[in-house]
């Protein structure tokens, strides 16, 4: 076994790194705590890039390929950056039946962007979920994070409008 | 916390109580929050300050009262705890009527009528506190019997004496298998390891099932009440609640009750003043399915790509980091605190010969009330899906109730007087699940549902076998020509084979229960299948059939 190294400096001097080391050290830069310092990181920019990938396997003594593994194994994690704004539409069961594909559609209509696509002036990223949970409002949207239940495509494109004419 | 401490807080609490003539409870559960509770809550704080009636009337935010559809809920209870009445769609502007109605003529207008059969009919064990209590205070959970249980089991039951009560109960994991509790706390109990562990399994991953998501955010104590008794019934020390990183809210909370229990000595060391000791940590799912399998989720808590492995051994005897692991489900856990109150005898008096107890079921799709509710084992499907459920909307015609997510099925008409249990269900193809129920009807087109569960199954296979990731692949693309009208019946039969294929040979639950929404669909809407060969047309309009000309060229 290599014995801990010293912590290494973060790959720039952006404050944000400071929440990353905390969830690194608050688990004792201990192997297992590898997802939970993905999340941490994904809160923090957005998105994992490579830099912030290495910097975590060195600090939890991981090999990278390790890292990159389980960073592309879990759905959540993104490598790449979202745009401004997202728009995530429930594609589970309940949402399904009551005519998520629907939203989907003018979305991709209107804005000519597919599920896991960005606009071209990186305003808006449509995403699609599994279900959050929401199923009693059916179909679900997530606007930034804000649900919003018994969508149908027109309020669905009205909301994301307002994003767009900023 | 001695039993001294315990009583003491009681006290302070009830008699804080004591003052206030109504209390208006609003649901902050996720589904009303997602029609403003939030705001709804504070207009009516400010209202209650602004009339000055702040010492009289206490506003509160409480759990899911079950009716989600309806939200933003609201209900007024008098100093008895006796409900006056429950309102619905309460939005801000509507505080002033609402805080003048307290004790007074209701609002008609809002007015939620709680004698339908959707409030009526429940049996609430699980939900017992949903809707009446604070989750983010211990204090409101302890004054409803919370840890309670937990005290009992650690002053006067034997571990063992605990593992017999539970095996008493007939309690089967809410997980979705059903696999008997007791049985599986008796094989960790026994391992001689010094280092064991239990893991609350809150990942909920079948769409269209919120089952768990409910329970976490209107009552986290009873979970951790729940891990406790099954700490010390089991001899583990440390417990882990795996969360999906999509219930945000459900995870604060949890936290939140964590932190608070720890405060007044119910978690951490020396328990209740015993020699018992308990932690627990919250860990974060990563959206992936397979990790609600238990050797996968094993694989994630310990920060690994969530692959399964073959079992056995079982993570009873081996589990997280080798060590013997019991590894529940969020509502067999929400069970355990009443069984121990009130007895194993008790529990089993309730529900079917083989499935013990209540089960919580999240009604969704094409029923007029979407919510959760609470029934005996054994109520008849029919009376779920039309009288709690309120039948289908829009005059519509029901089709079919799917059941267990992609691992389970449809089932159609014919079985809607079926007593819905473990093995009834499992007997017409499908399987319980945890409990999610996708109501469907003539607008549906089965073949197009069964290919929606095998898009699921493809994309969320890990890789690690054979059967599933190249089998799922295949079927889904069968069933591509099948929704366009260019499947063959060579590749019909193929559909077959691979149905056996997969259920034969899949290293875990994921791969071997895939099929099943293929199954079931074939077996009772065949004629949907044949119209889509055959007939060139999609029964419900829904799947785009291409013309004879674009097959040939
Ligand atoms: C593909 C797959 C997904 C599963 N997802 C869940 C889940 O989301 N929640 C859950 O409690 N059990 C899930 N299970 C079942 C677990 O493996 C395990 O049986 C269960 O957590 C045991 O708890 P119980 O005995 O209390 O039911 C899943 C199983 C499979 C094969
Ligand atoms: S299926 Fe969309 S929230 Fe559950």
């Amino acid at each position: 076994m290599s014995s801990i190294s010293a912590m290494p400096a973060p790959p720039s001097s952006d404050k944000r790194w400071k929440l990353v080391d905390a969830a690194i050290k608050r688990h004792g830069r201990a192997g297992h705590s590898l997802i939970e310092c993905l999340h941490t990181m994904q809160e923090c920019f957005g998105y994992l890039d490579e830099q912030g990938l290495k910097y975590v396997a060195t600090a939890l003594n991981l090999p990278l390929s390790k890292v990159y593994g389980v960073a592309t194994f879990y759905h959540i994690f993104s490598l790449k950056p979202q745009g401004e704004h997202t728009c995530v539409v429930c594609m589970g069961t309940a949402c399904y039946i009551k005519g998520a594909p629907q939203i989907l559609a003018a979305l991709e209509e209107k804005y000519g962007v597919k599920p896991g696509e960005t606009t071209k002036d990186n305003k808006l990223s449509v995403l699609t979920a599994r279900c959050i949970g929401s199923c009693g409002l059916a179909p679900a949207v997530v606007f930034d994070g804000d649900v919003g239940g018994k969508m149908v495509s027109s309020d669905a494109l009205k909301r994301v409008e307002k994003w767009m004419n900023i | 916390m001695t039993a001294e401490e315990l009583n003491e807080l009681i006290e302070q609490e009830v008699e804080a109580n004591k003052l206030f003539v109504h209390s208006i409870n609003v649901c902050v559960a996720a589904g009303c929050l997602s029609s403003h509770a939030d705001q709804t809550l504070d207009a009516l704080k400010k209202e209650v300050k602004a009339k000055g009636l702040d010492k009289e009337i206490k506003v509160k935010g409480v759990g899911c009262m079950g009716l989600c559809a309806a939200g933003p809920l609201v209900e007024i209870r008098d100093a008895s705890n006796a409900a006056q009445v429950m309102y619905q769609g309460v939005q801000g502007e509507h505080a002033e009527q609402v805080v003048a109605s307290a004790g007074k003529q209701s609002v008609q207008s809002l007015v939620c009528d709680t004698s339908i059969p959707f409030f009526a009919k429940q049996v609430k064990i699980v939900l017992e506190n949903c809707g009446l209590i604070d989750p983010e205070r211990i204090e409101e959970y302890i004054v409803a019997e919370g840890y309670r249980a937990l005290q009992k089991c650690l002053q006067e039951l034997a571990p063992t004496k605990v593992v017999e009560e539970v095996t008493k109960s007939g309690l089967r994991g809410r997980g979705g298998a059903g696999f008997p509790t007791g049985l599986k706390w008796a094989t960790v109990a026994k391992a001689q390891n010094k280092q064991k562990y239990v893991i609350c399994n809150a990942d909920e991953g079948d769409p269209g099932a919120f089952m768990d998501r409910s329970v976490l955010e209107s009552d986290p104590h009873r979970v951790l009440e729940g891990m406790a008794i099954a700490a010390y019934a089991t001899g583990a020390n440390r417990g882990y609640i795996y969360c999906r990183a999509e219930y945000p809210l459900a995870v604060k909370r949890l936290k939140n009750a964590i932190k608070q229990a720890e405060r007044v000595g119910i978690l951490g060391q020396g328990i209740m003043g015993t020699t018992f000791n308990f932690t627990v940590e919250v860990r974060l799912g990563a959206g992936a399915f397979v990790c609600g399998e238990e050797t996968a989720l094993i694989h994630s808590i310990e920060g690994k790509r969530g692959t399964p492995r073959p079992r056995p051994p079982f993570p009873a005897q081996s589990g997280l980091w080798g060590c013997p692991t019991l590894i529940n489900n969020v509502e067999t856990f929400a069970n355990i605190p009443p069984i121990l109150r009130k007895g194993g005898a008790w529990f089993a008096s309730i529900g079917t010969e083989k499935s013990k107890g209540t089960k919580v079921f999240a009604l969704a799709g094409r029923v007029s009330n979407t919510g959760l509710v609470e029934v005996p084992m054994g109520m008849k499907l029919r009376e779920i899906v039309f009288s709690l459920g309120g039948g289908i909307p829009d005059g519509k015609k029901f089709k079919a109730v799917q059941t267990g997510g992609p691992s389970g099925g449809c089932i159609p008409e014919q079985f809607l007087d079926m007593e819905v249990d473990y093995d009834s269900i499992a007997k017409v193809g499908s399987i319980m699940g945890s409990g999610g129920m996708i109501i469907m009807d003539e607008t549906s087109c089965m073949v197009d549902v069964a290919k929606f569960f095998m898009e699921f199954c493809k994309s969320e296979s890990c890789g690690k076998c054979v059967p599933c990731r190249v089998g799922t692949s295949q079927m889904y693309d069968i069933l591509c020509k099948v929704t366009d009208g260019t499947a063959t019946p060579e590749e019909i039969a193929m559909l077959e084979e691979l149905c056996d294929l997969l259920k034969s040979t899949s290293l875990c639950g994921l791969g071997m229960t895939a099929p099943n929404p293929v199954l079931t669909t074939m077996k009772y809407f065949r004629n949907e299948y044949d119209a889509h060969i055959q007939g060139k047309k999609c029964p419900a309009g829904v799947c785009k059939i291409k013309a004879a000309q674009e097959v040939l060229v």
